[in-house]
C-alpha cells in the first residue's frame, strides 16, 4: 500500500484515504461547445501513458475530499511530490528517476 | 519416552508427552515436537504421495521449505487444514493428521501406476495431451484433471474460526530471528525506536538450533539466542513475533505478516483469534531471512528416508530424533560433514561419506575422518535403493567406473545453501549473482531496506553477527534513534562454509532418463527441464511454466536453483544470462481467513437501512438489496405472492393512494451565491430562470454527453438547491459534483453537501395524496394553484420541519415529504393513519418500477447503460438548447450520437398480451434470419401491468422512433415472440392524472 502526501492536510496517508482521478493538466476549453473534433479528442480520449513519470489528480476522498495533483513514476510505482490542484506542471522533480 | 528413534539426552525436549494420531494409529510425542520430528522420533518416514506420480514422500526438511511432507489436520468436520507442512505443525495432546493423495492406503496407493506410465507424463503433458477434440476439455478432461488433482480434502462447513487483523507502525521491522535478526534488534533496541522482530518458528534462533558447533557470549547458540529474545521482550519499545510469517513485501515499506496464534493449541479458547494478519509500516526494514539447504539431484532422490543434512541435524540436535540408524551422507559442500558428526557422536552409524568434489580439506572433513567415517571422494551416489524407505545408495566414482552398494536407512545430502532473497526480490530489489559462489546474493535495493547474514550471502557466524549488529544500529539511527551504546554480542566459536553444486549431479545427466527430482512437489525431474529446452522453451520463465518447476506451494524453495542451472546448461549459458525467475508473495501459503480477517458475513459490507425500516418489517415487507440499502420491495398479504402483491400495491395506487419509502434516493444540497450557474453546467436544464419554489426534473451527462445520472431538483431559494440523484448514484455524483468544482470551475462560489441521510423521504402518490397529506401539514397552501405540480415548499408536518415536493415518479399526483431522519418513521406512521381512512396501501420498489414504466419514466443505469444520450432516451426537451456549455454538450455533439439509426428507447407491447418479455432479451427485426442473427435491440424493462391489463416493455431499439407500430421478434429458447413497437407511455397518455 502506498503513503500519499496531502497537499492540503500536509500529511503522509495511506493509499486506502485516497482515489486515483486520471491524468492531470488536462484543462476543459471555456468554449468546449465550440471545439473541434480533433481538440475534443485530444481532451478526453488522449491520455499520455507514460513509462516513467506521469502527473495525475487524487483525491483526499475519505480525509479532506480535496482534489489534488501527484507526480508518481509508474516504474517504481513512487511518489514523487504533490502539490494543490491549480498549481502548475512543477518545472523540476525531487529526485526523479531518470 | 520410549519412541525408538529418540535419543535419551539429545534435544531440548524435556517437555510432557504429547499423543496423536496419524493415519488412525496413535503415536506419543513430546510437547516443542513438530508432527515431522514426533513422526521420526517414532520411526515414520513414510508420510504422503506425491503430485503427480504419486511415490511415496518422506521429510525433506525440518522448516518452512518443506515439499513433501504435506498432511492433512482434522480438529473436526469444519476445521480439516489441508496441505499443512508436517514440519512446521506443533504438536499437541490430541493432533490429528493424515496422509493425502492416496488410495486406499499411504503404503499402497492405486495412483502410483502414474509412476510406472510416466513417460506418458512428461514436461508439457496437459498441454500436448488434451489438445482435441475441443468440445472435451470442458466435459471431459477438466473434470477429471480437477479431480485428481490438488492434494488433501477441503472441509465442506463454514469456517469456524476467527482473525484477527492489525496495523503496525515501527521504525525498523527484522524478518527473521537467527542470530542475524537477533543481534540487529538488539541493536535497534538500543536506540530507543520501536522494533518489531518476527519470525515463523515458535522459538528464534533460526539455525542455531541445529548448529552444534556455535557459541555466543559464552553459551551455547540456542541458549543464547533464548536469553537475548527474553531481553528483547521485555523492552517497551520492542515487539517480538514468534510464529509470525513476513509473507509480502509491498510498496513504502509496507509488510504483510501472518502470525499463527492457535493452530499449535490443543484446545484454542473462542477468546483466541486463529491467525493475525499484521500489516506493518516500517521506516527501515532488515532482512535476516536465512539461507535454506538444497538438495542433491540424483535418480531417486525422493525416497523416504533422504532428506536435508541440516534438517537431520535440527531433528537430532534440537529434537533429540535420530533419522535413521545407518545413515549415508551425499554432498558436494562441508555442511553436511557436521551432520555425520553430530550423529556419529549420538551413536548413529555413518555408512559413508560421498563427496563429488575430488580433494576437499578442512577442520571437519578432519574431524569426519578422526570420529572413523568413511569419506569417498570425486564419487556421486548413482541412484538410491528401497521404494516405501530407502535402503541402500548405490556410489560410482564420478567420472564412470564400478559401483558399489551401499545399504542405508537414510541419506543426508547437500549440495550447498540458497540465500533466501525472497522478500527481498519481492520489495523489488534486483538480485546479482554472484559468479565465485555461484548464488544469487542482493543487488540494487528498490527499497529502505537491508540484508543481513546468510540471505545476504554473508558465511561465517561472526561476520554475520558483525554485519547485523551494525546493520540494525544503521537502520535505527537513519529512522531516527539516539546513539545506543554498543553491545555486540562476541562470537566464541561458529561454523562455516559455502560453495556446493547447482543442477544435476553424475548419473542424473544429459545421456540418462532416470527420475532425479528438482521439484519434489510438482514431481519435475532434471530430464523434464532438459526435455522443456529441448522443445523450444528457452526462457526460464517458459521452462517454469511448462514443466511447473517451482510453481507449488513450496514456490522452489529448494528447486529453483537447480531448475535454473540444468536450463542454463541445457541452453549452453551461463546462469545469470538465464536468469532467476520473479518471486512472488505469499512467501508460504497464507489461509483466506486471514487475509478476510472480520469482513465476512454480516461485516462484509455495510448494510444501511432507513428510518423506515422496522415499520416495513414489522408488516412483512420483503427486502431487496439496492447497493449498500436495504429497500422494501413488496408488502404481501397473508397468502398473497408477489405478483399478487405487486398487482394490488399498483392498482391502490392509482385509484387510491400508496406511500413509498424513498429515502435511500441521494440528495445533494448545492448551496451558495453561484449555485444556479453551477446547476447549469453540470446539468443540461436551464436553472437560472426557476423560480424558488419550483422544481425541475435533470439530467446529468459526463463530458462524452452519456447519461450520468437523474433526478428532481427544488430550488429552495435563489442560493439553494436540493438535489436527488438515483439512490445507487448519490456517491458518483456528489464525487463528480466536487470535482467539477474543485478542479474545473473554482471560481465558482458554492458548496456541496451530501443529504442523503438527514432526510428521510416519504412518497404519498395517487388521487388521495393531498387529502392523506392535508390535515397534517401546517403553513403551507396545498391547493392547486398554490402548489402545482413539480413545486417544493418548507412547512411543517405533524410538527416538525419538512421540505415538502409536489412531483410524481408514478404518473398519478403525488406528494414527496422530506422529514429530518429521525422523525421519519413517526411522520409515516401519521401518514399511514391517515392513509387507512382512505383505503391506501404500502408499496415497494417493484411496485415503484412498474408504476414508472407505465408512465414511461426511465431509470437510469436499466434504461440506461452508459451509451445513451438525452436524445436517445427521448429527452430532449430537458436539454437547453440555449445553453453555451455544460459538462457534456460538446461530446452529445459528436458525429456518431448524432448520426441516424442510433438506439432509441421506445415501448414495446407483445402480441400476445399474457406474454411478459425477460428483460435483457435481444430483439430481431427478421426472425428467419441465419443464426447469429443481427440484434437491432434489447428489452430494458418489462412488466406485467395490472393497470393496462396486459404486459408493457420498453427497449432501446436501433432507429426506434421512426419503427412505431412496427412488428419485431424477440427470439427465445423456446420460441420467438412477436412484439408492437409503441410509445412509451401506456397510462393516461395526456398526464391529466397529475392533477387529478
Amino acid at each position: 500500500m502506498l503513503l500519499i502526501r496531502c497537499p492540503y492536510c500536509e500529511e503522509e496517508r495511506p493509499e486506502l484515504e485516497f482515489r486515483n482521478a486520471g491524468e492531470a493538466h488536462i484543462a476543459r476549453s471555456t468554449n468546449i461547445a465550440g471545439e473541434s473534433d480533433d481538440d475534443f479528442e485530444k481532451f478526453f480520449f488522449i491520455r499520455s501513458n507514460p513509462k516513467g513519470v506521469i502527473y495525475e489528480r487524487w483525491r483526499h476522498i475519505h480525509g479532506c475530499a480535496r482534489f489534488f495533483n501527484a507526480v508518481r513514476d509508474t516504474v517504481t510505482d513512487k511518489f514523487v511530490m504533490t502539490y494543490k490542484a491549480g498549481e502548475p506542471k512543477p518545472a523540476k522533480l525531487p529526485g526523479a528517476s531518470k | 519416552m520410549n519412541a525408538a528413534f529418540r535419543i535419551p539426552g539429545a534435544g531440548r525436549l524435556r517437555q510432557a508427552t504429547a499423543s496423536f494420531s496419524f493415519d488412525d494409529k496413535s503415536y506419543v510425542g513430546i510437547d516443542g515436537d513438530t508432527l515431522a520430528s514426533a513422526l521420526l522420533a517414532n520411526g515414520v518416514h513414510l508420510v504422503g504421495r506425491s503430485f503427480k506420480y504419486h511415490r511415496p514422500r518422506g521429510f525433506l526438511s525440518a522448516g518452512a521449505e518443506e515439499p513433501n511432507a504435506l498432511v492433512q489436520i482434522v480438529r473436526d468436520d469444519a476445521r480439516k487444514t489441508p496441505n499443512v507442512r508436517a514440519t512446521v505443525q506443533e504438536l499437541y495432546d490430541g493432533l490429528t493428521a493424515h496422509s493425502q493423495n492416496r488410495w486406499p492406503s499411504l503404503a499402497f496407493d492405486v495412483g502410483a501406476v502414474n509412476d510406472i506410465a510416466s513417460p506418458l507424463f512428461s514436461a508439457g503433458f496437459y498441454y500436448k495431451t488434451f489438445m482435441w477434440p475441443k468440445s472435451a476439455w470442458k466435459n471431459l478432461y477438466e473434470p477429471k484433471i480437477r479431480a485428481a488433482a490438488g492434494l488433501g480434502v477441503s472441509p465442506d462447513r463454514p469456517d469456524p474460526d476467527h482473525y484477527a487483523a492489525r496495523y503496525a507502525h515501527c521504525e525498523v521491522l527484522v524478518l527473521g530471528g537467527g542470530a542475524a535478526g537477533i543481534a540487529a534488534a538488539l541493536a535497534a533496541a538500543e536506540t530507543g525506536v520501536r522494533v518489531i522482530l518476527a519470525d515463523e518458528q515458535a522459538e528464534f534462533g533460526g539455525s542455531l538450533r541445529f548448529e552444534s558447533g556455535a557459541k555466543i557470549e559464552g553459551e551455547d547458540g540456542f541458549a543464547w539466542a533464548q536469553g537475548a529474545i527474553a531481553k528483547l521482550k521485555a523492552m517497551d519499545n520492542v515487539h517480538v513475533l514468534p510464529r509470525t510469517t513476513a509473507f509480502g513485501y509491498y510498496a513504502q515499506n509496507f509488510v504483510g505478516l501472518v502470525e499463527r496464534v492457535s493452530d499449535h493449541l490443543k484446545s484454542p479458547g473462542r477468546e483466541l483469534a486463529r491467525e493475525r494478519l499484521w500489516q506493518v509500516r516500517a521506516r527501515r526494514v532488515v532482512l535476516a531471512t536465512g539461507a535454506i539447504e538444497r538438495h542433491m539431484v540424483f535418480a531417486d532422490n525422493d525416497r523416504p528416508g533422504i532428506m536435508l543434512a541440516s534438517a537431520a541435524r535440527t531433528y537430532l540436535n534440537h529434537y533429540g530424533v535420530a533419522v535413521g540408524r545407518n545413515v549415508g551422507v551425499y554432498t558436494a559442500n562441508d555442511s553436511a560433514y557436521a551432520a555425520a558428526i553430530d550423529l556419529k557422536k549420538a551413536g548413529v552409524n555413518v555408512a559413508a561419506i560421498v563427496d563429488l568434489r575430488d580433494n576437499p580439506t578442512g577442520p571437519v572433513i578432519d574431524e569426519a575422518r578422526a570420529l572413523g567415517i568413511e569419506i569417498n571422494f570425486g564419487r556421486a551416489v548413482i541412484r538410491a535403493g528401497g521404494k516405501l524407505r530407502v535402503s541402500s545408495m548405490t556410489v560410482q566414482p564420478k567420472n564412470g567406473g564400478g559401483e558399489r552398494t551401499i545399504p542405508v536407512d537414510a541419506i543426508l545430502m547437500s549440495a550447498g545453501w540458497t540465500p533466501s532473497v525472497h522478500l527481498f526480490s519481492q520489495s523489488r530489489g534486483k538480485v546479482a549473482f554472484n559468479e565465485e559462489t555461484r548464488r544469487f546474493v542482493p543487488g540494487t535495493y528498490a527499497q529502505d531496506c537491508v540484508s543481513v547474514g546468510a540471505c545476504n550471502g554473508t558465511d561465517g557466524l561472526a561476520a554475520t553477527i558483525d554485519e547485523a549488529y551494525a546493520a540494525g544500529a544503521k537502520a535505527a539511527k537513519d529512522a531516527g534513534g539516539r546513539a545506543g551504546k554498543s553491545a555486540k554480542p562476541k562470537v566464541d566459536a561458529s561454523e562455516s562454509w559455502s560453495r556446493g553444486m547447482l543442477g544435476a549431479a553424475p548419473g542424473a545427466g544429459p545421456d540418462t532418463t532416470v527420475k532425479a527430482f528438482v521439484d519434489f512437489q510438482n514431481d519435475v525431474t532434471a530430464k523434464d527441464i532438459r526435455q522443456a529446452v529441448h522443445e523450444g522453451m528457452h526462457s526460464i520463465e517458459h521452462v517454469k511454466r511448462f514443466t511447473t518447476n517451482g510453481m507449488a506451494t513450496d514456490q522452489g524453495k529448494t528447486s529453483n536453483m537447480h531448475g535454473l542451472a540444468i536450463a542454463a546448461e541445457t541452453l549452453g549459458k551461463p546462469i545469470p544470462q538465464v536468469g532467476l525467475t520473479t518471486f512472488r508473495a505469499p512467501y508460504t501459503p497464507v489461509t483466506f481467513g486471514s487475509i478476510v480477517g472480520h469482513a465476512r458475513g454480516a461485516l462484509f459490507d455495510p448494510t444501511r437501512r432507513t428510518a423506515i425500516h422496522p415499520w416495513a418489517a414489522a408488516q412483512g415487507a420483503v427486502f431487496e438489496d439496492v447497493g449498500q440499502w436495504k429497500r422494501a420491495w413488496y408488502f404481501p398479504k397473508a397468502g398473497e405472492d408477489m405478483h399478487a402483491a405487486v398487482d394490488r400495491e399498483c392498482v391502490t395506487v392509482r385509484k387510491v393512494a400508496g406511500l413509498f419509502d424513498a429515502s435511500t434516493l441521494g440528495k445533494i444540497e448545492v448551496v451558495g451565491p453561484d449555485a444556479a450557474k453551477f446547476m447549469e453546467l453540470l446539468y443540461t436544464n436551464p436553472w437560472e430562470k426557476l423560480e424558488p419554489g419550483r422544481c425541475r426534473y435533470g439530467i446529468m451527462l459526463r463530458e462524452d454527453g452519456f447519461i450520468y445520472d437523474d433526478g428532481v431538483v427544488g430550488r429552495l431559494a435563489p442560493d439553494r438547491f436540493h438535489v436527488t440523484t438515483t439512490t445507487g448514484g448519490a456517491p458518483r455524483v456528489m464525487h463528480h459534483m466536487e470535482d467539477y468544482l474543485q478542479t474545473e470551475f473554482p471560481h465558482l462560489n458554492v458548496w456541496l453537501t451530501s443529504i442523503t441521510e438527514q432526510w428521510a423521504v416519504i412518497a404519498v402518490q395517487g388521487p388521495k395524496s393531498r387529502d392523506i397529506i392535508a390535515p397534517l401539514v401546517e403553513g403551507i397552501d396545498m391547493s392547486d394553484e398554490a402548489l402545482p405540480h413539480m413545486s417544493v415548499r418548507e412547512g411543517k408536518i405533524c410538527g416538525v420541519p419538512t421540505r415538502l415536493f409536489r412531483m410524481s415518479f408514478t404518473g398519478e399526483r403525488g406528494f414527496e415529504v422530506n422529514v429530518p431522519a429521525d422523525y421519519g418513521e413517526a411522520v409515516w406512521e401519521a401518514l399511514w393513519a391517515e392513509g387507512q381512512k382512505h383505503g391506501t396501501c404500502a408499496y415497494g420498489t417493484e411496485t415503484m418500477h412498474v408504476l414508472r414504466a407505465e408512465k414511461g419514466y426511465i431509470i437510469v443505469g436499466q434504461d440506461t447503460d452508459g451509451t445513451v444520450t438525452p436524445n436517445d432516451a427521448g429527452l430532449d426537451w430537458a436539454v437547453g438548447k440555449k445553453k453555451t456549455d455544460f459538462v457534456g454538450i460538446r461530446g452529445m455533439a459528436r458525429a456518431d450520437l448524432v448520426a441516424k439509426g442510433r438506439k432509441q428507447l421506445v415501448g414495446l407491447k407483445t402480441k400476445d398480451p399474457k406474454v411478459v418479455l425477460e428483460e435483457g432479451a435481444q430483439i430481431v427485426d427478421d426472425p428467419k434470419q441465419a443464426i447469429p442473427m443481427k440484434m437491432i435491440g434489447h428489452v430494458t424493462s418489462s412488466y406485467w401491468s395490472e393497470n393496462c391489463g396486459r404486459s408493457i416493455a420498453l427497449a432501446l431499439v436501433a432507429g426506434g422512433r421512426d419503427r412505431m407500430g412496427q412488428t419485431l421478434y424477440v427470439p427465445m429458447p423456446n420460441g420467438t415472440i412477436e412484439v408492437e413497437v409503441t410509445g412509451m407511455v401506456f397510462v393516461d397518455e395526456k398526464g391529466e392524472h397529475l392533477n387529478g
